[in-house]
């Protein structure tokens, strides 16, 4: 099998600008922000992301990397609002299409079928469809009278998502309490990188777990790498909780463009991996 | 006479909006509805399935704040969540932060839509949960901010918009709206918000003067009814003995 370990540079060097770019977890859970840290790095711009949103689109926002936001909800979970991506959206600074939380998951398994296409009930009646013009319905060819929302399948160049586990071939592992769509994402792309707390032996990945811990397959991947505490600040449950602490240093910086810098300088940095020792790593049941 | 709070009565009257749910998942949003779904569940809709916020249906009565001490009954990761949305065995009751006369909801942005004056959480689940399964509503703060004539992006759907969808929304079940002030639901002939009944010491001009809306009120409004001895037990003892419901609605 080939061995698809790679840097989280390595990753970002393959993404261009103007990509379309799904990113997992769930609001401030299990963000893949090493990878998204990555991005800050580069020269990468206009992007087009799509996220059950967290610190990620606020992290992406505030760094001016995003021209438009595909969405059902950004939120910190703990802190309500991200204060970053409302930054944005006030000013008008970004597109977005902003859909039910359950059309993105239709979007995504669209795509990842390679259907057009998905009928759902979600967002008939709302703004939903008068602030994306372009949706269409289609009514039930079996006469049963009904006409629903034709979701349409929304492909990813590319998808960024963080698991507990994985192997060097991109068998990757979900230990936490839910995996939420980090599955769809990456079979919604043209290409899936995971970073994962640990790259280990394949045998040892179902050792001490079930196999339908396993959730993301290595045919739908394209690149591993190693990155403990890589979804920090955001929590990786069983690793570590969300660092509360940090999260909110990050949400208040959004207070002035100088406090942005100062956090946008040491975020860069790694220096949030150091505050929180022992958060990940060794000693951590599997 | 009942030393009940007002925080007590709403917890009580969130907790009546799930009476002859049945076996379904109860969602809660804000203090009094999950307050409210754990009082029903301990009390008079023992059926009801819960979870903890993660991916855990438990069983049991746990204090608000607290991880939950009762055995799981199931799992269920969000996307198991989505289906249940869609397949109707679910009642969510969620928070406004507008509302209008035939129910429909803005939880999105207030404002011109391309430059928001105010971005809040985005429409979440709210189109599909309107659309598919009995829906409730929550305001901490009953006032004419919150209750508007018309509201800047509609999320959960509306009667009226409902209606106009025909037959594929044909699921739509808006069922309550409680609030600090009073209890509301919709009348059937008009689709618009309704006054059921008011709190102990709220009259129903108290809730015209801080609705933004029309109201149907027919007739002498009944109070809200108080919570039993039983109720307030719980509530003080088992669920909220934290005292986190009096954060949310002032003593």
């Amino acid at each position: 099998m080939a061995d698809k370990t790679m840097t989280a540079p390595e990753v970002v060097a393959r993404l261009r600008s103007g990509m379309t770019l799904g990113i997992g977890g769930w609001g401030s859970r299990r963000k893949p922000l090493a990878l998204v840290r990555e991005i800050l790095r580069s020269d990468l711009r206009d992007l087009t992301v799509v996220s059950y949103g967290g610190p990620d689109v606020g992290l992406l926002c505030a760094a001016g990397k995003i021209r438009k936001l595909v969405f059902g909800f950004v939120s910190l979970d703990s802190i309500p609002l991200d204060p970053h991506f409302r930054a944005a959206r006030q000013s008008g600074r970004i597109e977005v299409a902003e859909y039910d939380e359950g059309m993105l998951q239709w979007g995504l398994y669209a795509a990842s079928l390679r259907l057009p296409f998905l009928p759902t009930r979600a967002g008939l009646g709302s703004d939903v469809l008068t602030v994306n013009p372009e949706l269409r319905t289609v009514a039930d060819p079996y006469g049963g009278g009904e006409e629903l929302l034709a979701m349409p399948a929304l492909p990813l160049d590319a998808a960024l998502v963080h698991l507990h586990r994985a192997d060097t071939a991109g068998n990757a592992q979900c230990l936490g309490p839910d995996p939420y769509f980090d599955d769809l994402f990456c079979g919604a792309a043209e290409h899936a990188f995971v970073s994962c707390e640990r790259i280990v032996p394949t045998a040892r990945l179902t050792e001490d777990a079930h196999p339908a811990t396993l959730v993301v397959r290595r045919l739908a991947v394209e690149g591993v790498v190693e990155a403990p505490g890589g979804a920090h600040f955001t929590s990786c449950a069983p690793d570590y909780p969300r660092d509360e602490a940090y999260q909110k240093e990050y949400a208040d910086a959004a207070r002035s463009p100088a406090a942005w810098e100062a956090f946008h300088h040491r975020y860069l940095t790694g220096d949030g991996h150091h505050r929180t020792p022992g958060h990940h790593g060794e000693g951590q049941p599997v | 006479m009942s030393d009940a709070t007002r925080a007590e009565i709403c917890a009580v009257a969130c907790a009546e909006a799930f009476r002859g749910s049945g076996e379904i998942l109860a969602s809660a949003f804000g203090t009094a509805p999950t307050l409210g779904v754990r009082l029903a569940r301990a009390t008079f809709a023992p059926d009801l399935l819960l979870t903890d916020g993660e991916a855990r249906l438990v069983q049991g009565t746990w204090p608000l704040g607290a991880a939950p001490d009762g055995p799981v009954e199931g799992h269920a990761s969000f996307r198991t969540i989505f289906d249940l949305v869609w397949s109707g065995r679910r009642h969510a009751m969620m928070v406004p932060t507008q509302i209008d006369a035939h129910g429909n909801v803005n939880i999105s942005a207030i404002g011109p839509y391309d430059a928001p004056e105010v971005q809040l959480v985005g429409v979440r689940g709210a189109p599909g949960n309107t659309l598919c399964h009995p829906v409730s509503y929550w305001v901490p703060r009953h006032s004419t901010r919150v209750f508007v004539p018309r509201v800047d992006m509609v999320c959960g759907v509306g009667t009226a918009a409902a209606a106009a969808v025909g037959r594929a929304a044909r699921h739509h079940d808006l069922r309550r709206v409680v609030t600090d002030l009073a209890v509301l639901d919709f009348a059937p002939t008009t689709g618009t918000l309704r006054l059921v009944s008011v709190h102990p010491g709220v009259s129903a001009e108290d809730v015209v003067a801080r609705t933004g809306c029309p109201l149907v009120i027919e007739g002498d409004i009944p109070a809200t009814r108080l919570p039993t001895a039983a109720e307030l037990r719980l509530i003080r003892e088992v669920i909220d003995p934290a005292g986190l419901r009096d954060k949310e609605i002032a003593a």
